[in-house]
């Protein structure tokens, strides 16, 4: 009995937490891979342009509930996503025409079109800072408890709780659709494929007909579905807050390098591997001890590797020590 | 002269700017704006060394930035004996043995072939040593953070002037960026600023979590000052005598002596922060100086040229016989220790050190922007840079102001659109700096004062 209770806890506090910030952190990665890979810099306004989706789908979501629609038990957010992506892409497409186009056409360096990208960032964050201000917004509705730990103590009659929040199957769930869709889409459409041959090599994709235009907007398209859904989602989650959303860019470009840049299906593992390390290692295991262990094995201290005020420097380090020993990233394969 | 027409022009234009805050808003605000160009000023030497001479990428300004203000506290807050007391030796065992780590490391990958069980055994006596280190650290930690918590609950520093903390921010930043050189110069430049992007962080997070180093987030204040107090100033005679000769000619004016004396205290007030001021303004331009000579001597020096040379076609220089590795590292060095030096200039005018206001946006990526506007690879358009934007991020807001005022004048005061804007006139700076950054880029990629090589 002592081993299920150890194990419930593991995944109260551990597995479930982790694949919900895991799931949100690999949308982020694979929005920063793809604009890598395919339009080749760095995008330093990822979490700006994240929470510039965000922000509309809360006001559609704030005009729905004013309005009286609802999902019933689910957040009425969900509805509100695809006007926010609507936005972001016409938002994407027209920095897009102003800023990028120029750099590509021209074909800077990365380093200059990552430059580019900071004053993006700048311009985004005043945008989203000047339309709904600097503080937390909460737009989550609907029922938010799947389970409760109480209800599944009574249930199994178990001493730990397993609470398990909505939000948190919606985002895993939610991701899990939409990467698979993306992956098709990238493996098995014609569009899809030009978007792998214009990534791999340029020259040879214009060669055989691919028109960059079309690549560059489908990007951009996908790039803002990504976005908004990965910025919905944690805004779910936790709340929304500009500056949450700036800061979260770190742990996204860490994952992103973690699974290798420009490889959508390393960054998508990249997410879980930050996520799980960064909680792994800085839960305190006492209680779990105290369920494996006999008695007077008892641990004295907390046995936490790290205090959680280094949650973001485990990722931070991991990254590091990625990019010394294997810059290409740990999952190597076909990029894109 | 007529070569440098554009430099003394963008000078005397800021410095009017500089002069017209003075006259309509307070001439604290001038001084105050003023002295922050000059600390941004020595940031932007310092990235521009790095960038405009080398190439390099350096993202983790902020971290630099931050360990100098760190010397500035470990230098000048007196020692707390008690807390030496309670734990010192724990500290001090804990230094030796990270020391014998780095040893031991090194001696085994000397001794040993590059092999697979190298790599474990390596590995195996960095975890142990970290799970040692834990356990001889943490009831020392837990004593001086025990020692008067609300107070002290540190170790305090040496006790100096804060003056030398400016040497030894250098020294400290440049440590860090030489260790960060050692592993991460070899990167792809957009993996070098991520790398060191992320890496500031973690310094940060230490800095911050560190109680019995730093504070933490309870923040050390009251540091000394190189400059007198106000409030002593306010009683020295020579400071009356020297106000009173100042404002003679208003304080002519009043006949009642009663109110020349109330006058008068009231322009001593004024008059000693603005006296405060200047002395801090007198010592960061020295600074400023001093490391301007150095610089523009490095420039125009044949270790300029090599350095412009490596910047320009990195394999020619390495067939020419340059290290480039060696040469990216000490620029790297060099740079980050200027930095440090900002940082700990920083401190020592606020007179405080809040690990909590460490902020990419503002010490990273804002003086990027200051590089590349003013104009990278130019001393004098990296200082010109830091004065220009730092004047547009103070006064963003009442331009901004001014702006929804204008745009808005036919909406009633109390109109909700009206009201919303004006609340959020300081988020305007940040638009200012995005669209100011999007244009230079744009339309004059190398900056407001462009990189001019003239061979002598």
């Amino acid at each position: 009995m002592d081993i299920v209770n150890a194990l419930i806890l593991l995944l109260n506090y551990i597995f479930v937490p982790a694949l919900t910030y895991g799931s949100q952190l690999a949308i982020g990665a694979i929005f920063v891979t793809l604009i890598y890979g395919i339009l080749r810099f760095a995008n330093f306004a990822t979490g700006d342009m994240m929470s510039f989706g965000t922000m509309v789908a809360i006001f559609f979501t704030w005009y729905f509930q004013s309005l009286g629609l609802s999902l019933g038990f689910l957040p009425t957010a969900l509805i509100a996503i695809p006007f926010g992506i609507l936005f972001m892409g016409l938002y994407m497409l027209i920095i897009d025409k102003f800023v990028f186009k120029y750099y590509r056409l021209n074909k800077s360096p990365p380093v200059q079109l990552a430059m580019v990208s900071i004053g993006v960032m700048f311009v985004t964050q005043a945008v989203v800072r000047i339309i709904i201000g600097p503080s937390d917004r909460r737009f989550f509705d609907g029922e938010k408890f799947l389970i409760r730990a109480s209800e599944f103590k009574d249930i199994t009659g178990l001493n730990e709780g397993l609470a398990i929040k909505s939000t948190q199957v919606i985002t895993i769930v939610v991701t899990i659709i939409l990467v698979s869709i993306l992956f098709w889409f990238l493996n098995k459409t014609k569009t899809g494929k030009s978007m792998r041959a214009y990534s791999d090599n340029e020259d040879l994709a214009l060669l055989s007909g691919i028109d960059p235009k079309k690549v560059v907007m489908i990007t951009w398209m996908i790039a803002a579905i990504l976005a908004t859904t990965g910025g919905v989602l944690y805004g779910l989650d936790k709340s929304f807050k500009p500056f949450t959303y700036f800061n979260n860019m770190l742990p996204i470009f860490a994952a992103a390098i973690v699974g290798g840049i420009g490889n959508p299906f390393g960054a998508f593992l990249g997410g879980y591997v930050i996520a799980f390390s960064e909680i792994l290692l800085t839960y305190a295991y006492k209680k779990f001890f105290m369920y494996v262990l006999p008695e007077n094995l008892e641990p004295d201290g907390l046995i936490q590797l790290l205090s959680t005020d280094y949650k973001f420097a485990v990722s931070f380090s991991i990254l590091v020590i990625v990019l010394l020993y294997r810059p290409s990233g740990i999952f190597k394969g076909k990029t894109l | 002269m007529r070569k440098n027409l554009n430099v003394i022009a963008a000078y005397s234009i800021m410095m009017g700017l500089i002069i017209l805050v003075g006259i309509f808003q307070s001439w604290n605000i001038a001084l105050s704006i003023f002295n922050l160009c000059l600390i941004s000023a020595v940031m932007t030497m310092g990235a521009n060394i790095q960038w405009g001479y080398a190439g390099l990428i350096n993202f983790g300004i902020m971290g630099f930035t931050a360990l100098g203000g760190l010397a500035a506290v470990l230098i000048s807050v007196n020692p707390v004996q008690e807390a030496w007391n309670a734990g010192g030796i724990n500290i001090l065992l804990s230094l030796f043995l990270i020391v014998g780590i780095v040893l031991v490391v090194r001696f085994v990958l000397k001794k040993y072939q590059k092999s697979k069980i190298r790599n474990y055994a390596i590995a195996a006596i960095i975890i142990s040593g970290i799970i040692i280190i834990r356990f001889v650290s943490a009831p020392g930690i837990e004593a001086i953070e025990e020692v008067n918590p609300a107070r002290t609950g540190f170790l305090g520093g040496l006790g100096l002037p804060i003056i030398f903390s400016w040497i030894v921010g250098a020294f400290f930043a440049g440590g860090l960026a030489f260790v960060i050189g050692k592993v991460a110069l070899g990167l792809r430049a957009d993996y070098l600023a991520i790398a060191t992007l992320l890496i500031s962080e973690i310094v940060i997070a230490i800095i911050k979590h560190e109680d019995w180093l730093t504070r933490g987030v309870k923040n050390v204040i009251g540091l000394k000052r190189p400059a007198p107090y106000e409030v002593n100033l306010q009683q020295t005679d020579w400071f009356i005598n020297l106000v009173e000769k100042f404002n003679s000619g208003k304080l002519d004016l009043i006949s009642d002596i009663i109110e020349r004396q109330s006058a008068l205290n009231q322009f001593v007030i004024e008059g000693s922060s603005i006296f405060v001021k200047l002395c801090y303004s007198g010592l960061f331009l020295v600074v400023v100086i001093i490391l301007l000579i150095l610089t523009q001597k490095a420039l125009y020096s044949p270790w300029g040229r090599m350095m412009r040379a490596i910047r320009d076609n990195e394999e020619a220089a390495n067939a020419m016989g340059k290290n480039v590795v060696k040469q990216h590292l000490l620029i790297f060095v060099l740079g980050s220790a200027i930095v440090g030096i900002a940082g700990a200039m920083l401190v020592t005018q606020d007179g405080l050190f809040t690990p909590g206001s460490y902020r990419p946006l503002r010490y990273t990526f804002l003086i990027w922007v200051m590089v590349i506007v003013g104009g990278s690879g130019n001393n004098f358009g990296a200082i010109l840079g830091g004065f220009v934007v730092w004047f547009l991020w103070i006064e963003a807001a009442p331009i901004g102001l001014y702006l929804v005022n204008l745009t808005t004048a036919g909406l009633e005061d109390t109109h909700y659109l009206k009201v919303h804007l004006i609340e959020s006139v300081p988020y305007f700076r940040f638009l200012m700096m995005g669209i100011g950054l999007l244009l230079i880029m744009r339309y004059r990629p190398k900056g407001i004062l462009p990189e001019k090589i003239e061979i002598k």
